[in-house]
C-alpha cells in the first residue's frame, strides 16, 4: 500500500529566467571597459606609474606590476595581528630602494567583515573601495594591496561597477557627498605580484643560504580564484598550471618546494569561522596533509593566521604541531637579513620557528637579546619608538 | 509512526518565503552569479563547509535556479552561515559562483533581521562594531589568552606584552593598540558617511539593536564635528 507522503506547496515553475551558455574562456578583459569608461568621462583611471614590470595572467595576458611609487593598502588582520608581515613589506621596498607611502587615510576593505556577516551591501562596498582608491590618487600613488581578500574583493567591486551603471551611478553620488570622484586604478595589484616582479632583485642580495629549506606554498583563495583570470601564471612554475606568485619567488631564492595533494583547498579561515566558530576552522586547517615541511609559505592574512593558529588543538589527536607559518614577503626579507624581530616580528606567530632560524643560519638567540634591549629602552622611556633607522643600524 | 517533516517552515506563510525569493533574486548581481547547473559536483568536492556541515553549495545553485522558493527559505534559515566564503566553488564549469549567492541570500536575511542571522552573529558583534567604528576589523588588543584559548602559548605572551611590542616596530602608522593602524579622524569620518548614505546602519538595526544605538553614540560626536548632525 502506497505510503501517504505530506505534499510540500509546490514551487511555481521557472518563470522569465533565461539560462543562457556563459562566455568560453578565458573571459573579457575587464580592463578595456574600464578605459572605455574613462573615454565617456565617467571616472578616472590613474595610470600604473613607470617603471612596471609585465607580468603574464592566466589566459596569458599582460599585467603590469609597479615598481614604486606605490599607495600601501594595508590589512587589517596583518598589521594587528601578524605585523611582520606588513613591515617585510615595507623594509622590502627601502633595501630595494623603491619609494612608497604609508598612509592614514585609509580603511579597511571591510570585506573580513561582509564575507562574516553580510551587514553590509554593494553600494558600501564599492564606496569604501573608490574611497580607498581616490585617497591614493590624491597622493599621486598608485595602490598596492597587501590583503588577498582586499585584493580579490576589489576586482569583484571593479567587475560591478563596470557592469551596472546604476551602482556606479549610486557610489559616484556618494563620492560627490565626500567631495572625492569616481576613481578605478589602472591595474589592482597584490603585494605578492610586486614581490614575485622583484623576486630576481631580492636573490640577488641573498645572504643566507636557503637551499637546504623545504616549503611548501598555500596558495589563498581570494588571490586566485575569485576573477581567477587576474592571477599571475607562469609556465616555468607547475608548468603554468597553477599561480606563480610566492612559489616562484621560493624557488628564485634556492629553496625547495614541494608539492602536497591538498594544495586547492581553502586554509578553512571562513571569516566569521576563524573568531566564532573556530572548531571549522582548526579541524579543516589540520586535515589539509599538508606533509611536514620546514616552513609553510602563504601570501594572505587569514591563511598565516589560521594555518599557524590552528596547530594546537590537533596536539589533542597526536598531529604534529611547530610547523612555522609566514608570509613570502618574511620570508624574502629574511633571506636578504632582515632581523628576525625587529622587521619580520616572528614573536607574533605561535608554532615553533626557532628550528628554521637554525637552519637558514639566522642567530636567533642574539637577536632576541637585541629585540628585549629595544623593549627595555621603551619600557624605560628612552625611546618613544622603534625605527627605520633603529633597523638599518 | 509520525512521517518526517519535509518543509519544517510550513508555518511560514507562502507569502514571506516569496517574497525573500524575489527580493534575492532582483539583486543586480544574481543574473552575473548564476547560469544554470550540470549538477557535475565540482562545488562540493571543493567546498571546505561541505565536509564539516551539512552544506552544499550545488543545493544553493540549484535550488535558486528552480525557483524553489520554499527550500530557498529552508536554505537562508539554516544553511547559508555554514558558508566559509573561500569562493572555491567559482571552479565551476557552468561559472555559477554559489558561493556568491550565499552572500545575497545572507544580506536578505540580514536585512529582515532573520532570527538565523541573529544567531549566526551572536558573539560576532564586537568584530562589526571593530570595523564599523575604527575601519579596521581586527585589533592587537584583541589578542588574549581568554579570546584564543586554541592559539598556542604565544596568545599569553603578546597580550602581556602588547603596548611595548606595538611600539617596537618601525611603520609609524603601526604604533597602536586598539585598531590595527591609525586611520586618520577624516578618513573615518567619510566612512561613517558611506555606512549612513548606503543603509548599512539600518542593516545592523535590523539584526542588533544594540550594537546600533551604540555605533549611532560613537559616530555621532565625530561626524557633528565635520558638520554632520546626524538628526
Amino acid at each position: 500500500m502506497p505510503i501517504s507522503l505530506p505534499v510540500v506547496q509546490s514551487a511555481p515553475a521557472p518563470k522569465g529566467r533565461a539560462f543562457a551558455r556563459s562566455a568560453p574562456d578565458p573571459a573579457e578583459d575587464i580592463r578595456e571597459k574600464v578605459f572605455e569608461l574613462e573615454a565617456k568621462g565617467e571616472w578616472i583611471v590613474p595610470r600604473v606609474p613607470e617603471p612596471w614590470v609585465p607580468v603574464t595572467t592566466k589566459y596569458g595576458r599582460t599585467k603590469k606590476i609597479p615598481l614604486q611609487h606605490t599607495w600601501h593598502h594595508k590589512s587589517c588582520g596583518q598589521c594587528g595581528h601578524i605585523p611582520g608581515y606588513s613591515t617585510s613589506i615595507f623594509w622590502l621596498h627601502r633595501k630595494l630602494g623603491l619609494d612608497y607611502n604609508d598612509p592614514r587615510d585609509q580603511t579597511s576593505c571591510t570585506a573580513w567583515n561582509y564575507y562574516a556577516s553580510a551587514t553590509s551591501n554593494s553600494a558600501a562596498q564599492a564606496a569604501v573601495a573608490v574611497r580607498n582608491f581616490a585617497a591614493a590618487h590624491e597622493t599621486g600613488y598608485f595602490p598596492q594591496i597587501h590583503c588577498g581578500t582586499s585584493y580579490g574583493h576589489y576586482k569583484e567591486v571593479r567587475e560591478e561597477l563596470v557592469r551596472h551603471p546604476e551602482l556606479r551611478a549610486q557610489v559616484r553620488d556618494i563620492m560627490g557627498k565626500l567631495g572625492k570622484p569616481l576613481v578605478m586604478p589602472e591595474e589592482i595589484v597584490h603585494y605578492s605580484e610586486w614581490v614575485y616582479a622583484v623576486r630576481d632583485r631580492i636573490a640577488a642580495r641573498q645572504v643566507h643560504d636557503f637551499t637546504g629549506v623545504t616549503v611548501t606554498v598555500h596558495p589563498a583563495c581570494h588571490y586566485y580564484k575569485l576573477v581567477q583570470e587576474d592571477a599571475i601564471y607562469d609556465p616555468d612554475v607547475y608548468g603554468g598550471q597553477r599561480t606563480a606568485v610566492v612559489s616562484a619567488v621560493a624557488q628564485a631564492l634556492g629553496a625547495k618546494v614541494a608539492d602536497y595533494s591538498t594544495w586547492f583547498d581553502c586554509c578553512g579561515f571562513g571569516f566569521r569561522h576563524i573568531l566564532v566558530q573556530r572548531d571549522f576552522t582548526r579541524s579543516f586547517a589540520v586535515q589539509r596533509k599538508i606533509e611536514t615541511p620546514d616552513v609553510t609559505l602563504t601570501h594572505d592574512t587569514g591563511c598565516v593566521t589560521t594555518l599557524d593558529k590552528s596547530q594546537f588543538a590537533a596536539q589533542a589527536h597526536d598531529k604534529k604541531v611547530g610547523i612555522p607559518v609566514m608570509s613570502e614577503a618574511q620570508f624574502a626579507a629574511l633571506a636578504m637579513g632582515a632581523h628576525p624581530y625587529r622587521v619580520c616580528q616572528l614573536h607574533w606567530h605561535s608554532a615553533e620557528y626557532r628550528p628554521l632560524l637554525e637552519k637558514m643560519g639566522i642567530d636567533w638567540r642574539e637577536a632576541w637579546r637585541e629585540f628585549e634591549d629595544d623593549c627595555e629602552r621603551i619600557k624605560k622611556g628612552e625611546k618613544h619608538f622603534l625605527t627605520w633607522e633603529d633597523v638599518d643600524a | 509512526m509520525a512521517l518526517p517533516q519535509l518543509d519544517k517552515y510550513a508555518h511560514v506563510p507562502w507569502e514571506e518565503k516569496e517574497r525573500l525569493f524575489e527580493e534575492v533574486t532582483a539583486d543586480p548581481r544574481f543574473a552575473d552569479y548564476l547560469y544554470g547547473c550540470y549538477e557535475c559536483g565540482i562545488c562540493v568536492a571543493t567546498c571546505p563547509s561541505a565536509r564539516f556541515y551539512d552544506f552544499s553549495p550545488r543545493r544553493i545553485a540549484q535550488a535558486l535556479a528552480r525557483e524553489d522558493v520554499a527550500l530557498v527559505y529552508e536554505q537562508i534559515q539554516d544553511d547559508i552561515w555554514e558558508c566559509s566564503q573561500c569562493f572555491s566553488c567559482l571552479r565551476c564549469p557552468r561559472k555559477n559562483n554559489p558561493g556568491g549567492l550565499v552572500t545575497i541570500m545572507r544580506e536578505v536575511a540580514v536585512r529582515h533581521g532573520l532570527a538565523s542571522a541573529k544567531q549566526a552573529l551572536e558573539g560576532y558583534s564586537r568584530i562589526i562594531y571593530k570595523i564599523m567604528s575604527t575601519g579596521t576589523q581586527v585589533s592587537p588588543d584583541m589578542i588574549r589568552p581568554e579570546a584564543f584559548p586554541d592559539w598556542g602559548p604565544s596568545a599569553k605572551e603578546t597580550g602581556d606584552n602588547l603596548d611595548v611590542w606595538r611600539k617596537a616596530m618601525p611603520p609609524e602608522t603601526m604604533h597602536t593598540t586598539s585598531m590595527s593602524w591609525d586611520v586618520a579622524d577624516k578618513t573615518l569620518t567619510e566612512l561613517y558617511l558611506i555606512w549612513h548614505m548606503t543603509g548599512v546602519m539600518d542593516m545592523i538595526k535590523a539584526v542588533d539593536e544594540g550594537l546600533h544605538m551604540i555605533l549611532v553614540d560613537v559616530m555621532e560626536e565625530k561626524l557633528e564635528e565635520a558638520g554632520y548632525p546626524l538628526s
